[in-house]
């Protein structure tokens, strides 16, 4: 990579976090504007540890919550990632043991919760969750749409904020790496010729032999 | 003990009589000639979620429960259950099925709760033991959404299908694929926000079969408790309690016929009736 293209590369990841932070932000207000709720959360898969994490709060626990972690496999929020289904639960409190327990992945004890998964194409990245919407005698489906179609939005800004994170992860951990990419691009291209097109080819059958023993194992 | 050699790919001439249609059809199929007095009895319900408290007054009780997890090597083992439901969901689903049938024997697989890794691995390994089993009917409010597990799915749930085993489970209601509710050898269910437990709906418009309760309902929950909930995970297991009670009259239809009970007897088609 040259030292332009790696600049070029880092000047389009920097700052992109902030930037995702502020859409996920931003999904969270509008879900718990929308519904009336008194919080909306999303929760983002962190596979390496097999946990969730509070990525964006609005409402009840905004200061506090956010960068908290928890199994994968607890409560409400961990069943709803693993089928992938939405779920909404009413009364809440009325058992004190379920209230613990939901209370540990929402940061207070909700009276009732509305949970949606998070999916991106094959992939289930995290977790919506939408606490305390005002009680309704009849609860309606078209509310369940609704929060599908925030899920969808929130799955997307979610999706690009782990693409950002992984990109950054990459050239940090690269730039030793990248240093010697640089100085035999900058070798090559100072060649002529036949020896130019000779070095492009063996770079060209280097990058063929280390990608075909990518996925090898 | 070799078996008689059935019709299977062809019929030859003069062997018609040699299919058995044991099932008598009456000229109009109603709910009372589809359930009427059954309870349930002598129909297996698998549970397929997050274990089942048998001990909750709305399950009643749970013949066998095992769970499934990975071994070193990534194949899932299957064992008996010591921990019962860690959730919730699969009490829930066990308490709606009994609702409907009482009499039924509901058998419990706990495919959750280990965390998100693996947990695709997991519910194949579940749903893989429980057709084996050969129980009447598998309630799956669940699904995955990998696409390297659909073909393997389609494998199971179409053998459950010739092995008379009904699978029933929860659509989605979100704009991704997802699986094995799509699957025509299943029965896959939606929500709609009636509140009574007998109405449900056919749907002619693929991919969702079927209507059912999932609004509001009272469930059980862990520790005894009961909760409100909605989705249509919750809608499912009404299903699986008709095809229960369906079954325990008419235990020989096929999964095909025992959705055409269904279609015939839902409420917008046979009337409620």
């Amino acid at each position: 990579m040259s030292d332009e293209l790696r600049a070029a590369v880092a000047a389009g990841v920097a700052g992109s976090e902030e930037g995702y932070r502020s859409l996920l932000q931003s999904v969270v207000e509008v879900a718990r504007a929308i519904f009336g709720a008194k919080a909306s959360s999303v929760f983002l898969l962190d596979e390496a540890t097999d946990e969730l994490v509070f990525e964006a709060v609005a409402g009840e626990g905004a200061e506090t919550l956010v960068g908290q972690r928890f199994p994968s496999s607890q409560g409400v929020a961990g069943w709803v990632l693993v089928t992938r289904q939405p779920l909404i639960i009413e009364n809440v409190t009325e058992d004190p043991r379920f209230a613990k327990e939901v209370a540990e992945s929402t940061g207070y004890v909700p009276q009732g919760l509305m949970a949606v998964p998070l999916l991106h194409e094959e992939q289930a990245l995290g977790v919506l969750e939408v606490l305390d919407r005002p009680q309704r005698t009849q609860f309606s489906l078209v509310e369940m749409d609704l929060l599908g179609l925030f899920a969808n939005q929130a799955a997307i800004a979610l999706d690009l904020l782990r693409r950002a994170r992984k990109a950054e992860a990459v050239l940090a951990s690269s730039v030793e790496g990248a240093g010697i990419v640089a100085q035999l691009a900058a070798t090559v291209e100072s060649l002529e010729d036949e020896r130019r097109a000779a070095g492009l080819k063996l770079l060209s059958a280097l990058e063929e032999v280390l990608r075909s023993d990518e996925g090898g194992y | 003990m070799a078996q008689e050699l059935r019709p299977a790919w062809s019929l030859p001439p003069g062997t018609p009589d040699r299919i058995t249609v044991p099932v008598e059809w009456p000229g109009q199929v109603t709910r009372e000639w589809a359930w009427g007095d059954s309870t349930g009895k002598g129909v297996s319900v698998c549970i397929l979620d997050s274990g089942v408290d048998g001990d909750h007054e709305l399950v009643g009780s749970v013949s066998r429960a095992v769970a499934v997890s990975l071994d070193a090597g990534g194949q899932p083992v299957v064992e008996d259950d010591l921990e019962g439901d860690l959730c919730g969901h699969g009490t829930a689903c066990a308490g709606v099925v009994r609702s409907l049938a009482p009499d039924c024997e509901i058998i419990s697989v706990r495919v959750l709760g280990a965390g998100f890794t693996g947990s695709g691995d997991i519910l194949l390994g579940g749903l893989r033991w429980a057709v084996e089993q050969g129980f009447d009917v598998i309630n799956m409010s669940l699904s995955t959404t990998k696409r390297h597990f659909s073909g393997i799915l389609h494998e199971l749930t179409d053998t459950a299908y010739f092995r008379r085993t009904v699978l029933v489970a929860s659509a989605h209601n979100m704009p991704v694929e997802s699986y094995p509710w799509k699957f025509s050898s299943v029965i896959s269910v939606a929500s709609h926000e009636e509140s009574d437990p007998m109405t449900f709906f056919y749907n002619p418009d693929p991919p969702v079969e079927f209507f059912a309760r999932g609004v509001d309902v009272e469930v059980a929950w862990v520790g005894g408790s009961k909760i409100r909930c909605t989705g249509n995970s919750f809608a499912t297991p009404h299903v699986s309690g008709l095809c229960a009670l369906i079954l325990g009259k008419h235990p020989q239809l096929t999964p095909f016929q025992l959705k055409s009970v269904l279609h015939l007897t839902s409420t917008n088609v046979g009337g409620g009736e």
